[in-house]
């Protein structure tokens, strides 16, 4: 005789140690099996689109500082790029090679978070969460001694970097470069042959290419069913076309790929940074003849970069005065999101905190 | 085979056991910090301010609040006002440094401490005879002329107005 | 009386002691309420110093585990942090009871007492050194699994009492992983009780001329890991997975309740660690240190090892704990039974070499057996290659590309 059972609706709250900030999921439940799955967020908006029109060019970076505050270098590269395509300025080499050095440690930076935060999840109790950590407080002193700050930096500026780095940054970089590929020598030791993490995220939350790039999803979850699509190479920016490295891609879009690819790509961009290390000259910082207030024609562009989570791209009309009169942030995360519901109708309760973590969404960007 | 990654897994932990832990144990030890660091009190000098208040206008949140008159003391650069209100407010302050960045005049610098809280937010306003009395160590944060000089604010030195200019 | 006659010298010497004791000569101590304050005393002893050795614990394992992730633990309060509990237990008695709505009371104030009583009653039969134990029950093995089985009940009690769903999530969840490990728990210990002959916990340590853990490699891990399960340590705590249902059964306790059923889940691991050092490590037996001296070392190594699992491994799904107490553990301990039987029917009284011979044999099929499981588990285990894809933009040092 088959048991009459009923679904329950639960409320996975906005407070909850492991939703990655202010989120809500209502998911209905048959036991432990996921039939429905709605996302829903806007608890962290802060106005960012809107308040850019009331700010001058300059001041519009240090909002975009707190997009995603895990990766502020990206979110600040994205907007500059924007904006100096409509103005149509174009720095000098230098400031190129320094903006690919500060983007590509964050990417790392952000990795790391990323990686700590889903074993974090799992159920480790924190050891590789702080192993994580540890590494990236010695990036986050990079940083300070680059430009001041550890989390927001608005570092970059229309038309270049607005300031050098110092003479003590070169060594620093130096050692960190040695020292990190032992340290992620550790992690995939620690990790990769873990049954209890393969048994735990293989063959779970399993997106295919089709819905992937239907739902215009970028970044390592599109590269890990395997389209090879990474804008660094496809549509090269900077000085992306003069360095050499690998693009990862996965097979099978499981927890595992994602978790997998963003380790091999903190590698990628360890070599990219000594490569830039090498090939960097001295030169000026900032073009010359740009004012502090950017009057850019009028017209409208789109400027993106490959961010840690995805493509970031910024959208701006301008209408000839001091401040964008509309500024668009394409967020990476909010549009991996509407993705969750394909990857886990079908899974389980533990499954779904395991699947987010690894989509590794940030509520700064999703809510704006 | 089975067991062998968990086998390696818990001798990568058991490492981590014996080796140095990485806390600094604040206040008695404290991190040391780049000369750049942008911290909360702002350095100001009077000698060299002029009272033209671009770094009230470009500041992106209007905290820093001026109010001049004419008249005052000759400095080198020329005319200047006289200051009567020169207020920062580092409760919404978000240390972005665009004032700095702004004077022409190399007169306002960013601090290079991060222990100013106080137990009334109205007590975070800073206000102008606190800016002329306090040690003056500045960040050399958007100052390469400071940088040249290799000072570092962290060491506890503290500079006179006509040792920071340009 | 019987325990007394026997000679269990601190039982006995108190007894002696109170029914000793006179007032202008005359005995004013009955025999009836001498053997109760002797008990009562041995007790009070034992339970107090396992308390405190907890307490103590919960400061060690703290510093412990940041040492584990490589930064200090708890070191603000005495020397060292030693007065860290101290400062718990004060903030935990100062904090607010909270009872919500549409709890069941009864049940939701008995189940903390339910918890927390099985794991101080298991001491009762270990002999915590030499002739020291509280009572040499001849079905000690038995006495401790029916006893452990009773502290799942106060989770439930917990869980369900708190109208909660997310509690009742993690109340299910003890109740299944608690029924899947019974089953080796119980045929692990039979295989020593195979090769001891009794169930009584102090003629277990007098056994072991070699230790058991030689002899029973299959049966030491069996019991470890469903050892680890009943008492929901990691890996296989689900029951009170922080990052899915918040805090499982205890999450509508606050205050000393909630204390309870931490200080419950601490000493479970003692617990757990004593009776493994009677059973496989040979107890308190040792050359040169006192009997309670080794006695500790021993358990402190086993929590040791408990406490650096706990730190390196994420956590099972409930579906996987349970598959894998019924589908490898269970056939496992069923072929340790069977082959110790055999060894034991085959040599009756065994003597040295041949000890040394069966312990040789249980060794091979238990790392044959495991090669096996390996073997037929390849596909889950094995890390598939994620490919690369090449980059066709080659590094060209002038800057023009290729």
């Amino acid at each position: 005789m088959p048991f009459r059972t009923e679904p329950v609706t639960v409320n996975i709250g906005p407070q909850h140690p492991s939703t990655h900030g202010v989120f809500r999921l209502r998911v209905t439940f048959d036991g432990e099996i996921i039939q429905d799955l709605e996302p829903v967020f806007g608890y962290l908006h802060r106005g960012s689109e809107k308040l850019a029109e009331e700010r001058t060019y300059t001041q519009v970076v240090t909002l975009t500082d707190r997009l995603d505050y895990v990766a502020s270098m990206s979110n600040n590269l994205a907007y500059v790029l924007s904006v100096e395509k409509l103005a149509g300025v174009q720095p000098p080499e230098r400031a190129m090679y320094i903006r690919v050095i500060a983007a590509e440690l964050q990417r790392i930076a952000s990795h790391l978070v990323a990686t700590g935060f889903l074993l974090q999840d799992l159920g480790a109790l924190g050891t590789p969460l702080m192993y994580c950590f540890r590494e990236r407080e010695k990036i986050l002193d990079l940083f300070e001694m680059l430009c001041g700050a550890r989390v927001t930096f608005s570092y970059m500026r229309i038309g270049g970097i607005f300031q050098d780095a110092p003479e003590e940054f070169w060594p620093n970089l130096r050692k960190f470069l040695d020292e990190m590929p032992h340290n992620i020598d550790d992690y995939e030791s620690l990790l990769t042959g873990n049954e209890i993490l393969l048994s735990r995220t293989k063959d779970v939350g399993v997106l295919n290419a089709e819905t992937a790039i239907d739902s215009s999803i970028t970044g390592p979850v599109l590269r890990a069913t395997g389209v090879e699509w990474d804008l660094r190479k496809h549509d090269p920016y900077e000085i992306y076309d003069r360095v050499a490295f690998d693009i990862p891609l996965g097979t099978v879009s499981d927890n595992y790929d994602r978790f997998i690819l963003r380790i091999l790509e903190m590698r990628q961009s360890l070599s990219i940074v000594e490569q830039c290390v090498e090939q960097i000259s001295d030169g000026p910082i900032r073009t010359e003849g740009v004012p502090n207030l950017v009057r850019p024609p009028i017209g409208d562009a789109y400027g993106h970069v490959e961010g840690p989570k995805g493509e970031l791209g910024f959208y701006i009309v301008s209408d000839g005065g001091i401040a964008p009169y509309r500024l668009k942030i394409r967020s990476p995360s909010l549009i991996n999101l509407t993705a969750m519901k394909d990857m886990l109708v079908g899974g389980k309760l533990a499954d779904m905190i395991v699947t987010l973590g690894s989509i590794d969404i940030n509520m700064g960007e999703v809510d704006r | 085979m089975y067991g062998l990654g968990i086998m390696s897994g818990m001798l990568i932990t058991l490492k981590n056991l014996f080796r140095k832990p990485f806390t600094i144990q604040y206040p008695e030890e404290e991190i040391p910090r780049a000369s750049r660091f942008r911290g909360e009190e702002f350095s100001w000098y009077e000698e060299r301010c002029t009272g033209c208040a671009s770094c009230a206008k470009f500041c992106p949140l209007g905290i820093i609040e001026i109010i001049t008159s004419p008249g005052g003391s000759d400095i080198q650069e020329g005319g200047s006002y006289a200051i009567d209100k020169f207020d920062i407010d580092i409760g919404r302050c978000m240390f972005c440094g665009l004032c700095v960045e702004a004077c022409p005049y190399d007169a306002l610098f960013m601090g290079s401490g991060f222990e100013k809280s106080k137990y009334k937010r109205s007590n975070l306003v800073i206000p102008l005879e606190e800016l002329k009395s306090s040690e003056k160590r500045p960040s050399t944060w958007f100052r390469p002329q400071l940088e040249a000089k290799e000072y570092n604010p962290q060491r506890g030195e503290d500079l006179s107005w006509d040792e920071v200019g340009r | 009386m019987g325990p007394i006659t026997e000679a269990n010298s601190f039982y006995s010497s108190l007894y002696e002691m109170f029914t000793g004791l006179k007032i202008a000569g005359v005995y004013i101590i009955p025999e009836w309420l001498a053997y109760f304050l002797a008990g009562f005393l041995m007790v009070f002893a034992i339970i107090n110093t396992v308390v405190i050795i907890t307490t103590v614990a919960t400061w060690a394992e703290r510093r412990l585990i940041g040492r584990f992730h490589n930064r200090l633990g708890p070191n603000r309060w005495g020397p060292f942090g030693l007065f860290t509990p101290v400062a718990d237990a004060i903030k935990l008695l100062g904090k607010e009871d909270t009872r919500p709505e549409g709890v069941d009371s009864w049940v939701f104030n008995m189940a903390p007492i339910v918890f927390i009583v099985p794991t101080l009653l298991v001491f009762a039969v270990i002999p915590v050194g030499e002739n020291t134990y509280v009572a040499n029950l001849n079905i000690g093995l038995l006495f401790i699994v029916a006893v452990t089985t009773i502290g799942t009940l106060g989770m439930f009690m917990g869980g369900w009492a708190s109208g909660n769903r997310f509690s009742l999530f993690g109340a299910m969840r003890a109740v299944a992983s608690l029924i899947s490990y019974e089953v080796p728990m119980v045929l692990s210990i039979v295989g020593i009780v195979l090769l001891t002959g009794s169930l009584s916990m102090v003629d277990v340590v007098e056994a072991q001329t070699i230790p058991f853990i030689f002899l029973q490699p299959l049966g030491f891990f069996i019991f470890f890991v469903a050892a680890s399960a009943e008492m929901n340590r990691s890996p296989f705590d689900v029951v009170e997975a922080e990052s899915e249902i918040i805090a499982g059964y205890h999450t509508e306790y606050s205050g000393m309740k909630w204390g309870t059923f931490q200080l419950g889940e601490f000493i479970a691991p003692f617990g757990v660690s004593a009776i493994l050092t009677t059973m496989f490590l040979k107890g308190w037996e040792g050359p040169v240190l006192p009997s309670h001296l080794w006695f500790f070392i021993k358990v402190f190594f086993f929590w040791f090892i408990l406490l650096w699992i706990r730190a390196t491994l994420p956590r099972l799904r409930i579906d996987q704990i349970m598959a894998f107490a019924w589908k490898i553990l269970f056939p496992l301990s069923v072929l340790n039974l069977f082959v110790t039987a055999l060894e034991v029917l085959i040599w009756e009284n065994p003597t040295i070499t041949q000890l040394w011979t069966m312990a040789a044999i249980n060794w091979a099929i238990a790392l044959g057996s495991l090669v096996l499981l390996s073997r037929a588990g390849r596909s889950k285990i094995s890390t598939r290659a994620v490919r690369f894809g090449r980059s066709e933009i080659v590094h060209d040092k002038s800057g023009k590309v290729n």
